[in-house]
């Protein structure tokens, strides 16, 4: 019983309470008002300062008028009536009152710290003189041993993403877009090759050996050791060779170019599972040359081929080619098959270990790269190019390693995402950001 | 820890256990699952929302299945936005829950014509793709006069001449406040942006309004989370969304990408409250931080619009209104917003489009859902009549199914055989797409039909059947 009546007690000397605090509160607020009005009279006011600043309690703050720009200019101070001044006084208490309530809680930001012990093997493609080939530039990619762009205080991805220029070795319906540009080159493969590394800073060339392909020009093993050859002359860059997609034609044609070329640390483009694996393999491990394992958008198959592969060659001589299709067209299924095999590895999955190749130029095969739109979609020339470089992006974001590029526009602009992506992450004038909420802009 | 749901044991014993079946499913335990999975809501049982006597239940059920990343609501009186809602950094890890928002820029410097067409451009914007209609979402309402009048007339028309939930855009409370006294209840505008200098001004608008907020700290994470904090714990502000700031180039970027990473895996990895709020991307900077051209600034949006929303922006604002600038967003958006464990895939059969007899065509093609849709929707247009084989290809595409060996002889043979193809059609000729040229050898095989390989896109088919599908060009293969 008597705990009842002392909660009843205590229940209504909280109501009082509460009550005078409302006063008190409607008070300041009433000030605070007239102030900004700069009209001020009060009339039978009795305050105790201390007891204002002291008493004010947690459920009051919601109700309370948190006066910001109240203090009017000290010079009208000065001027101001005795009542004045003393409103004043009373704002600035409620000023100070108010600030407490709504101080700013700093805290700070603590980094992530994800755990990971994987590490991408470094794979290094190309051969210069002193590493037994014939190549300017050679390049290593991989060793990661973080998600990419992850930014962590401490690590500095080991190698970048490296971007190489696709040829043909003859003639191939290409986009309107990619004729522009390299115009007659087109004519002479190697020519296409040269300007693309001279012109457009291809870091290595990719040959398609379309001619090769069995329902086309079915060209030799031989003349496609000659077109290597011609190419290996020409340019000076690291070169990837891509049969054509045939699994028994690829097995010749890989097997003459390796025995021809066994130090250029050229890259093979590529395996796949339904290949007789044996019959290339041994070939390609008795030289310095790099595969791509191609396994479309499934982890599992990615592991059964590299884990086959493995018998023959080293593990820091595979690249690993998900593949990926163009905005709209599968590139989710690539893109998620990217990150997932990139975080297994990291996470110590030793079979999908390796920096991933990335065919650009399937993003030209969506219909809204090269197909004539309402004039509202805009030219299909640059519709066409933004949709190779947004594929590169989404790619590069999963993690890619090299790209095989189509146009030399994406080349350009996957350099600069490079450059800015691998620079420190400290902000230069970061208030100039918000500029945009102000500006007028440029309406198209 | 990330975030992990709830077992089903865990959410069966909070539903009331009645297997009463108004959900559609037999019992309480199978409705369960389908929650944990995200395959249906808690809505969908009656008695849970409605007798009071679950009312504890429900909120505890609430909670064990609350994203880590705070769902906000926009709203229009004709429309609703949600943004964030998100439980994982990665698409595989569940799926991604609501789609990037985009917003599209009206100033309000602008006339009232300029704005009544940029808001006509806005609402019209419209793709089909996959039986889809692709559209933008909300509308930002910048002021540029820092003038409240002119902000709040700005507001006045375009509320009145759009059906999108806005974002008012100012860092002056006032310009906000002059909009807000504008709009109707039914209105839930963003409020864009409480900084380190008008937070308490903005906070104070934001319970008036009761709307949410958002935070903007450029190149200052500590900044942005201690607003979060402030706004959340000391304003009781539930409703944020931060912008740790769209910068471009040297290091700014970087900056950006960490950022938006930083913020995203805090909240779902630690699960740290102040970091669990919808992320806003600004492609829109670059026109005003970017030199050069004005398409040079229209390829840098796009560039940084597919970049964001692949690192997790849940609301993007941008300024480019061109077709393509904004296709392949909205395109990537559909893709990367799909459900990962569901292939997007159609039913394998025959399908009879327009009134195909025996001497009409046999076209071939996988049973991806865009493929099928693309063939489907260009062989209407071409008014063919004609019989189409979906065969099962897992959901993959042509040129992938063909490479992954799923687009085989024996697959077209499956289809024919069970759907009696050969007592409709008289012909016994395939046409199989330009694509899949490879296996043609295959698929003659297995099927015992004759095998045309047809355009490698399927827009080609109208002209490809007229010139092939006459009665002597038949005859001449078929005796071949």
């Amino acid at each position: 019983m008597s705990r009842d009546r002392d909660e009843l007690r205590k229940r209504q000397n909280d109501e009082e309470e509460s009550k005078r605090y409302a006063e008190i509160a409607g008070l300041l607020a009433k000030i605070a008002e007239a102030l900004e009005k700069g009209v001020v009279e009060l009339y039978n006011i009795e305050l105790a300062f201390d007891e204002v600043e002291l008493q004010i309690p947690s459920s009051a703050i919601e109700t309370l008028p948190i006066p910001i720009t109240i203090t009017p200019p000290p010079q009208k101070v000065a001027e101001a009536k005795p009542e004045t001044q003393a409103a004043i006084a009373i704002a600035k208490t409620v000023e100070i009152v108010g600030k407490k309530v709504v101080e700013l809680m700093r805290i700070g930001f603590e980094e992530p710290k994800p755990n990971f012990t994987g590490k991408v093997v470094e794979v290094k493609i190309g051969a210069t003189k002193s590493e037994g080939g014939t190549r300017e530039t050679s390049f290593v990619l991989g060793g990661h041993e973080l998600p990419p762009y992850y930014y962590l205080t401490g690590y500095k991805p080991p190698h970048l993403p490296a971007f190489g220029g696709d040829t043909f070795d003859m003639k191939i319906g290409l986009p309107r877009a990619v004729r522009q540009v390299f115009g007659d080159a087109l004519d002479n493969p190697e020519e296409w090759a040269r300007v693309w590394v001279k012109k457009f800073g291809a870091e290595a060339i990719d040959i398609h050996l379309v001619s090769t392909d069995p329902t086309l020009k079915n060209a030799s093993a031989e003349e496609a050791v000659k077109t290597v050859d011609r190419f290996l002359q020409v340019v000076k860059t690291p070169i990837v060779v891509g049969g054509s997609g045939n699994p028994e034609k690829d097995i010749e044609v890989f097997n003459a170019i390796a025995n021809a070329f066994p130090s250029e640390g050229l890259v093979i483009n590529s395996l796949n599972l339904d290949m007789a694996l044996e019959k290339v393999c041994p070939n390609i491990a008795k030289t310095n040359a790099v595969v791509i394992d191609f396994s479309p958008m499934s982890v599992e198959k990615a592991e059964e081929i590299n884990r086959k592969v493995y018998t023959w060659i080293p593990r820091n001589r595979i690249l690993l080619d998900l593949n990926i299709g163009g905005i709209g067209y599968g590139t989710e299924y690539g893109f998620t098959t990217m990150e997932r095999s990139r975080l297994a590895a990291l996470l110590g999955n030793e079979l999908l270990q390796h920096p991933f190749n990335v065919g650009a130029a399937n993003a030209w095969g969506a219909r809204e790269a090269w197909m004539t739109m309402d004039p509202y979609w805009g030219p299909k020339e640059v519709r066409g190019s933004l949709w190779e470089t947004l594929t590169c992006v989404i790619c590069l974001l999963a993690g890619a390693d090299y790209f095989m590029v189509l146009h030399p526009l994406t080349m350009k602009v996957l350099k600069s995402l490079r450059e800015y992506l691998f620079s420190d992450p400290k902000p230069r004038d970061p208030e100039k950001a918000l500029s945009w909420l102000s500006t007028k802009l440029p309406v198209v | 820890m990330p975030w992990r749901p709830p077992t089903p044991i865990e959410i069966y014993q909070l539903l009331p256990q009645t297997n009463c079946g108004k959900c559609g499913e037999p019992n309480c335990m199978a409705f369960a699952v389908k929650l944990i999975n995200f395959d249906t809501t808690l809505e969908q049982c009656p008695p849970l929302i409605e007798d009071k006597s679950y009312a504890k239940n429900l909120e505890k059920l609430k909670a064990l299945l609350s994203p880590p990343v705070k769902e906000i609501v926009l709203r229009s009186p004709k429309r609703v936005v949600k943004i964030g809602g998100e439980y994982v950094l990665y698409r595989h890890e569940l799926r991604y829950m609501n789609p990037t928002a985009i917003a599209i820029d009206i100033d309000d410097s602008m006339d009232r014509d300029s704005i009544l067409k940029r808001i006509e451009a806005i609402e019209k914007f419209e793709y089909e793709y996959v039986g889809r209609k692709l559209k933008l979402d909300l509308i930002a309402v910048r002021s540029v006069t820092n003038d409240p009048k002119q902000f709040a007339k700005t507001v006045q028309i375009v509320a009145e001449n759009s059906t999108l939930p806005l974002i008012l855009c100012s860092l002056n409370p006032t310009v906000i406040e002059a909009g807000f006294n504008v709009l109707t209840q039914e209105h839930r505008p963003l409020i864009y942006a409480a900084t380190k200098d008008n937070w308490r001004e903005m906070a104070e608008l934001a319970k008036r309004y009761e709307a949410p907020l958002a935070i903007a700290s450029p190149g200052d994470l500590d900044m942005l989370v201690s607003l979060a904090k402030t706004l959340s714990e000391g304003f009781g502000i539930s409703d944020l969304a931060l912008d740790p700031g769209t910068l471009i180039g040297v290091n700014g970027l970087a900056y950006t990408v960490k950022a938006f990473t930083w913020l995203r895996y805090k909240a779902v990895y630690d699960l740290w409250k102040y970091a669990g709020y919808p992320l806003i991307g600004t492609p829109i900077s670059v026109w005003s931080s970017l030199e050069g051209d004005v398409m040079d600034k229209m390829w840098w949006e796009a560039i940084l619009a597919t970049l964001l929303m692949t690192r997790y922006a849940d609301l993007l604002i941008m300024h480019s209104i061109d077709g393509w600038v904004l296709l392949p967003q909205v395109m990537w958006r559909f893709q990367l917003y799909t459900d990962p464990r569901k292939p997007v895939a159609v039913p394998s059969g025959v399908r009879e489009i327009g009134k195909p007899d025996e001497k009409s065509p046999v076209i071939v093609t996988t049973n991806y859902a865009l493929t099928y849709s693309i063939v489907l929707s260009d062989i209407e247009k071409a008014k063919v009549n004609a019989w189409l084989v979906v065969i099962d290809t897992e959901g993959l595409a042509v040129d992938v199914s063909v490479a992954a060996r799923k687009f085989t002889g024996e697959k077209v043979a499956e289809v024919i055989k069970s759907s009696e193809l050969d007592k409709k059609v008289r012909h016994k000729v395939l046409i199989i797409p330009g694509k899949a040229a490879r296996v043609s050898g295959d698929v003659e095989d297995a099927t015992g039909w004759k095998v045309v390989v047809g355009p490698v896109d399927s827009s080609e088919i109208g002209k490809f059947i007229e010139k092939m599908w006459t009665e002597n060009k038949l005859k001449e293969l078929l005796s071949q």
